[in-house]
């Protein structure tokens, strides 16, 4: 009912081909038996040449390259990992140097400190040697000086009391004991 | 067909299936087996295709692809990964097999979406021919592989004995079943959405529903071109189960 409603509006118009007309009056094109076999004929050689392009050319190419690929990358990843690894040894060779070195510092700083504190020594002895043989040498002429006093204030006593004693009348045997007492008490204090 | 549509303006005439007509390339009106048709210019069209995507497309070989380099690789690593978790490691060998029927199927429907094209895949005896080529492939390598205990497909040991029998008659009539839905789904998905896209496009003749005819065109276009690879897909994969069952019958 449908197609001759549509074959006539088909005629109405006038753009129907012979073709078409055909077609039509079988309903849907894809119902249309009698173009089966030349569309199963070409579809199997359609099927059977992708078939063989796939199979021989694309598909071993595409998977030979994909492999290769993942050959690489995996590659790539196993030398990084290995790059990373002399990184890291390189940097703990780094700080091993680091610390090697702040320990020579040390050392050498240590050392140092040590010479210069054994040339202070020395020299703080040999100062300390030398000012006690100045203060030595110093205190033997001062106690020269003093002996040296005290024997001229023994004899300017002497003398004095002498010339007192002379003075007063004593010329004779008292005259030096006087002195000497004197003179003793002078210089000795209490005595 | 939609005759019914042009009840209103006699200026409307809708001839949505007019574009699966098989018509023979050089003149003539009858079409024998052999005569090349519009139907074997886009098969060979397709057959181009694939080739200038997997074969000329990967020519560098290049371990950085290029773009059509990369397409190649895609579409081969999505049906490669298909076949591996759905059928199987051992079902790798019908890879080329499977690659063959995914990229014609796809192809075959992205040609389609151009204008003024021929979708072979629209047609049932192409998808007819696939499905079952598919399904005595499947049968065949099931009987191979495992004899007489392939036909444990349809005992379903794990059910109660006497629901057995039942269960082997609906699977059985299941088996058969498959080739049916596997082709008419294809074909019908394509059809379907070729003959809507040429629905609304007759309804840009008219003037006052053009703007919205137009819009539902880019809208149906948009959906065609998700359901050509869809389908593409959903005939593989449905490939790839048949096979598993070929080859482990005991699931």
């Amino acid at each position: 009912m449908a197609d001759t409603t549509h074959d006539a509006a088909h005629a109405a118009h006038g753009a129907a081909d012979a073709a078409y007309a055909a077609t039509e009056s079988a309903g849907m094109p894809q119902l249309d038996f009698s173009t089966y076999p030349n569309q199963v004929f070409w579809l199997v050689i359609t099927i059977v040449v992708i078939y063989l392009i796939l199979s021989r050319v694309a598909l071993p190419r595409i998977g030979a390259v994909l492999a290769d690929r993942q050959g690489t990358i995996t590659n790539d990843i196993a030398a990084a990992e290995e790059l990373k690894l002399k990184a890291q040894e390189a940097e703990e060779a780094y700080n091993q140097a680091l610390a090697d070195a702040r320990l020579e510092a040390q050392k050498i700083i240590a050392d140092a400190k040590a010479e210069i504190q054994a040339d202070l020594d020395d020299a703080t002895a040999k100062a300390d040697a030398q000012i006690s043989a100045k203060t030595a040498e110093s205190e033997k002429r001062i106690a020269e000086i003093r002996a040296g006093a005290d024997q001229s204030v023994t004899e300017v006593a002497k003398d004095t009391a002498k010339a007192i004693v002379d003075a007063l009348g004593h010329g004779d045997a008292a005259g030096p004991k006087i002195i000497n007492s004197t003179v003793g008490r002078l210089t000795g204090g209490e005595e | 067909m939609a005759t019914e549509a042009h009840g209103e303006e006699a200026g409307l005439v809708f001839h949505p299936m007019d574009q699966f007509i098989i018509k023979p390339l050089f003149g003539g009106d009858t079409i024998h087996w052999y005569t090349p048709t519009n139907a074997t210019l886009w098969m060979g069209i397709t057959i181009v295709a694939i080739f200038l995507l997997l074969v000329i497309g990967t020519r560098g070989r290049a371990q950085v692809p290029s773009r059509v380099q990369s397409i190649g690789e895609l579409a081969y690593g999505f049906v490669y990964q298909m076949v591996e978790d759905v059928a199987g490691k051992d079902a790798i060998k019908f890879f080329p097999y499977i690659m063959t029927l995914f990229m014609f199927i796809v192809v075959a429907n992205f040609l389609g979406l151009i204008p003024m094209s021929f979708t072979t895949t629209s047609h049932f005896a192409v998808t007819l021919v696939l499905a079952l080529a598919v399904f005595f492939t499947v049968t065949i390598v099931g009987f191979v592989k495992n004899g007489a205990a392939f036909l444990g497909l349809f005992w379903v040991s794990s059910a109660p004995l006497p629901l057995r029998p039942i269960l082997a008659v609906i699977e059985l009539i299941s088996y058969f079943v498959r080739p049916v839905s596997h082709f008419i789904r294809l074909a019908g998905n394509v059809m379907a959405g070729h003959a809507v896209i040429k629905v609304f496009a007759g309804f840009a003749q008219v003037t006052t529903v053009a703007p919205l005819a137009v819009v539902a065109i880019t809208a149906m276009y948009g959906l065609e071109v998700l359901v050509a690879f869809i389908q593409a897909y959903v005939f593989t994969i449905l490939t790839c189960v048949y096979l598993k069952d070929a080859l482990h019958p005991s699931h």
